[in-house]
C-alpha cells in the first residue's frame, strides 16, 4: 500500500496537538482538542485509501484500477457529520457551562473531593473482628472500635504525612 | 422474516420523529412512545423465535450483496440482546411516564425527553444488529449522542459538570474506535465483520495485536472495565433516576456485547484472553470495594454495575463454549436486575426524598412495597439462589473450573467474595434505608458521628461521597411502583425459565464457537473458506 508521507506528518501533528488540548483544563481548548483528533482520524481513513487514483465514476473506458478507493471517503464523510453534529453539542455545552458560573473550566468532581479528603482510618471496619461478628448493628460496636479507630487514625496520619 | 430486521431500529426512529412533531402534546407523545417500543418489542420477539428456529437472518440493505453492502446480522446472540434491551426500554418508559404524571411537565422538558430516548433505543438496536464494524461505529454514535442530550437534561449545574467528564471520555473512545475501523480497512480492505474475520488471519500478526488491542480499549472505555471505568460513578448518579436505570442497564452491556463480538468473530484465536482475565479480576474487586465505601445508593449501584462487568468480561476471556453461554446468560440477568434496581433506588428517592444512606430510615414502615422492590433485586444481584444472579454466576464458575489455569482459580475466588461484598454493601443499604426507625436516620443525620450506640453502623458514612444530598419527599405514583414490580417479576421469570433460557444462550454460544457460523451466514457458502 502506497501512502503520501505529507499526509502522515499532518496526521501526527494533529493527533500530538489535539492530544495535548483535550488534557487542558479549560473546556474550549478540549473543544478544539475534540476536533483536531477527529480530523486527524479522517485523514487517518483517507491514507488507508492507499494510492491515489481518478475521482470514482463509473465510465466507459477507465479501468478499475485507475479509479480511488471510494469506501474510505463515505466512511470519512459519514465521520465529519458526526463530528461536526458533536461539536455543536459540545459548544451548547460550553456556552451553558460558562451561562451558569462563568467558568469554562472542567471543574472538579466534589465527591471525588470528599473520598480524597476523607479519614483513611474510619472506613476499615471489614477488618474488625468485633464488627464482623456483629451483623445486626447492635450496640457494643460504639465503644471498643472507636477507640480502636482513633488509635489507627493517628497512626495513618503519621505515615500519610 | 428478514423484512423484520431492519423494523428494529426504524421502528424506533420513525417512532422519535413522530413524537418530536407531537411535541407540543405530551400525552399524544407518550403514547406514540410506548406503541413504538411495544412494536418493537413484538417484532423483536418474533425475530427471536425465527432466528431461533430458521437460524441467522441476514438483511444486505439496499439490495447490495454482502461484502460490498451494509449488511444487517441477527443471530440468537444479536436477537437475545434485542428482546431483553426492548423490555427494558419499555419498562423503564412507562416508569418515566409514571413519573411525569405526577410531577407535570416543569421538571423534565418531556418534549426533548421521548424522542431522544428513542433515538437511543435506535441506536441500541442497531449495535447489536449491525454486521459491519463502520454501522457499528455508528450505532455507537446514535447512542452516545442520545445519552449525552439525556444526562445533561435540564441543563443544571451538576448534570453538566457530570456530563462534561462523560461526553469527552466517550468523544475520545468514539474516535479510538474509529482511527482502529480506518486501521483494519487498511489492513485487511473491508469493513464487514465477516470478511475481516475471513481476512484477519494474512496480515502480520503484530498489526493484528495493534488493531485487536484498539478495538478492546475502545469497548472497553463504553463498557466500563476496570482502568477505563473512572468516569463512570461520576456521570450516571447526576442524570435522572429513569435515565441512570436505563444507561446502567444498555449502554455498558453494548461495549461489552461489541467486546463478545471481537473476541469471537474478528479475533477468534483468544490472544489477550490472560489480558481480559486480569482486567476481569481487577473490574470485579475494585468496584466492588468502592460500593462498600459509598453513602448514597446511587453511587453505590453504579460502582456494582462496574464491578459486575468483570464477570462478563471473565466469561468472555474463558472463550469455551460453557464460559460464553454463561457470559451471555450473565448479560442478559444484569441488563434486567441492574435496571430494576435503579427504578427501586428511583422510588426510594420519592418516598424518603434522598437516597443518602446517612439520612434514609423507617420506609418499610412508610411503603412495604418499595422495600420488597428493592430487596429482591439487591439478593438477586448479589447472588443468592435461587435467583438468576446465582445461575449466571454457578455458570461462569463451572466454566471456569473446566478450564482449570490458576487463574481462572483465583478468578473463581474473586467472583464469590465480590459477590459476597455486593451482598453485603446491598444489605447494608437496604439495612439502613428500611429497616433502622427513622428517629435514628435523623439522630446520625443531626448530631457527631458516633453519638447513638445504634446509629454507629451508618457514622463511617457520614463523610463518605453523596452523604448529603436531599430532595422533597413526595409518594411514589402507583405506574411507578408498576413498572418496577413488572421489572422485578421479569427477573423472577429468568429464574423460572432459566432452563429454556439458558439453551438459548448455550446455541447462542455455539454460534460464536469459531468464527465459521457467522461468516457462512454472512458471506454465504460460496465465500467461506
Amino acid at each position: 500500500m502506497n501512502a503520501s508521507l505529507v499526509l502522515i506528518v499532518i496526521m501526527a501533528v494533529m493527533y500530538a496537538c489535539g492530544i495535548f488540548m483535550l488534557l487542558e483544563r479549560s473546556m474550549t481548548r478540549v473543544l478544539i482538542g475534540f476536533l483536531l483528533l477527529g480530523n486527524a482520524t479522517n485523514i487517518l481513513i483517507l491514507i488507508m485509501a492507499g494510492t491515489v487514483g481518478i475521482a470514482p465514476f463509473v465510465a466507459e473506458g477507465v479501468p478499475a484500477e485507475e479509479l480511488h478507493d471510494p469506501l474510505p471517503q463515505a466512511l470519512s464523510l459519514t465521520a465529519i457529520v458526526i463530528t461536526f453534529g458533536l461539536s455543536a453539542f459540545l459548544l451548547a455545552l460550553i456556552y451553558r457551562s460558562w451561562h451558569l458560573g462563568h467558568v469554562d473550566e472542567v471543574e472538579d468532581d466534589p465527591e471525588d473531593i470528599a473520598v480524597g479528603e476523607r479519614d483513611v482510618a474510619v472506613e476499615d471496619e471489614e477488618s474488625d473482628p468485633q464488627f464482623a461478628a456483629d451483623t445486626d448493628f447492635e450496640s457494643e460496636v460504639a465503644t471498643a472500635p472507636h477507640a480502636d479507630q482513633n488509635d489507627r487514625r493517628t497512626g495513618m496520619s503519621g505515615g500519610s504525612e | 422474516m428478514s423484512f423484520l430486521l431492519p423494523l428494529v431500529v426504524l421502528l424506533p426512529l420513525l417512532g422519535a420523529a413522530s413524537a418530536l412533531i407531537a411535541g407540543r402534546r405530551p400525552r399524544l407523545q407518550a403514547i406514540l412512545t410506548v406503541v413504538a417500543l411495544s412494536a418493537t418489542l413484538a417484532v423483536a420477539i418474533v425475530l427471536l423465535v425465527a432466528v431461533d428456529t430458521g437460524g441467522t437472518i441476514v438483511v444486505e440493505v439496499g439490495g447490495w450483496s454482502a461484502p460490498w453492502g451494509i449488511v444487517l446480522v441477527a443471530d440468537r446472540l444479536a436477537a437475545l440482546m434485542v428482546v431483553t434491551s426492548a423490555a427494558v426500554l419499555l419498562a423503564v418508559f412507562i416508569y418515566t411516564i409514571g413519573q411525569g404524571l405526577a410531577d407535570g411537565d416543569d421538571e423534565t422538558p418531556v418534549s426533548i425527553y421521548n424522542p431522544t430516548y428513542l433515538v437511543m433505543a435506535a441506536g441500541v438496536f442497531n449495535a447489536f444488529i449491525a454486521g459491519d464494524l463502520f454501522n457499528l461505529y455508528v450505532g455507537f454514535e446514535i447512542l452516545l449522542a442520545a445519552s449525552y442530550v439525556l444526562l445533561t437534561l435540564g441543563g443544571t449545574r451538576a448534570r453538566i459538570q457530570a456530563g462534561v467528564t462523560y461526553i469527552v471520555v466517550s468523544l475520545l473512545s468514539s474516535l479510538l474506535f474509529l482511527a482502529a475501523v480506518a486501521m483494519i480497512y487498511g489492513a485487511t480492505g473491508t469493513v464487514n465483520i465477516a470478511q475481516i474475520s475471513e481476512r484477519i488471519g494474512e496480515i502480520p500478526p503484530d498489526v493484528q495485536m495493534i488493531i485487536h488491542v484498539m478495538l478492546l480499549v475502545a469497548f472497553g472505555i463504553k463498557a466500563a472495565v476496570f482502568p477505563l471505568s473512572f468516569w463512570l460513578p461520576d456521570s450516571y448518579p447526576t442524570a435522572p433516576a429513569p435515565v441512570t436505570a436505563v444507561f446502567a442497564g444498555l449502554l455498558t452491556k453494548v461495549g461489552v456485547y461489541a467486546i463478545l463480538r471481537t473476541e469471537t468473530v474478528i479475533f477468534p484465536g483468544g490472544a489477550l484472553s490472560n489480558v481480559l482475565m486480569v482486567v476481569a479480576l481487577l473490574t470485579l474487586v475494585i468496584g466492588v470495594l468502592g460500593a462498600v465505601a459509598q453513602a448514597d445508593i446511587k453511587r453505590l449501584l453504579s460502582f456494582t454495575l462496574l464491578s459486575h462487568i468483570g464477570y462478563m468480561v471473565f466469561g468472555i476471556a474463558i472463550g469455551t463454549v460453557i464460559g460464553i453461554a454463561a457470559a451471555i446468560y450473565y448479560i442478559i440477568h444484569h441488563i434486567i436486575v441492574q435496571t430494576t434496581l435503579f427504578l427501586a433506588t428511583g422510588l426510594v428517592e420519592r418516598i424518603g426524598g434522598t437516597t443518602s444512606l446517612t439520612r434514609l430510615g423507617g420506609l418499610l414502615k412508610l411503603s412495604p412495597i418499595v422495600g420488597v422492590l428493592f430487596f429482591i433485586p439487591a439478593l438477586n444481584l448479589g447472588g443468592i439462589p435461587p435467583f438468576s444472579g446465582f445461575i449466571g454466576k454457578l455458570g461462569l464458575f463451572i466454566a471456569g473450573a473446566e478450564l482449570g489455569t490458576p487463574l481462572s482459580y483465583i478468578l473463581i475466588a474473586a467472583g464469590a467474595v465480590t459477590s459476597l461484598l455486593t451482598l453485603y454493601a446491598l444489605m447494608r443499604a437496604w439495612n439502613l434505608a428500611f429497616w433502622r426507625p427513622k428517629a435514628e436516620a435523623d439522630a446520625t443525620g443531626a448530631s457527631e458521628p458516633g453519638d447513638e450506640a445504634a446509629a454507629s453502623a451508618a457514622a463511617h458514612l457520614t463523610e463518605a461521597p453523596g452523604a448529603t444530598q436531599t430532595m422533597t419527599a413526595r409518594s411514589a405514583p402507583r405506574l411507578m411502583t408498576r413498572a418496577t414490580a413488572a421489572m422485578v417479576l421479569l427477573s423472577l421469570a429468568l429464574t423460572v425459565f432459566a432452563g429454556p433460557l439458558y439453551e438459548i444462550a448455550h446455541r447462542a454460544a455455539q454460534d460464536l464457537d469459531g468464527p465459521g457460523a457467522y461468516v457462512h451466514a454472512v458471506l454465504g457458502s460460496d465465500d467461506a473458506p
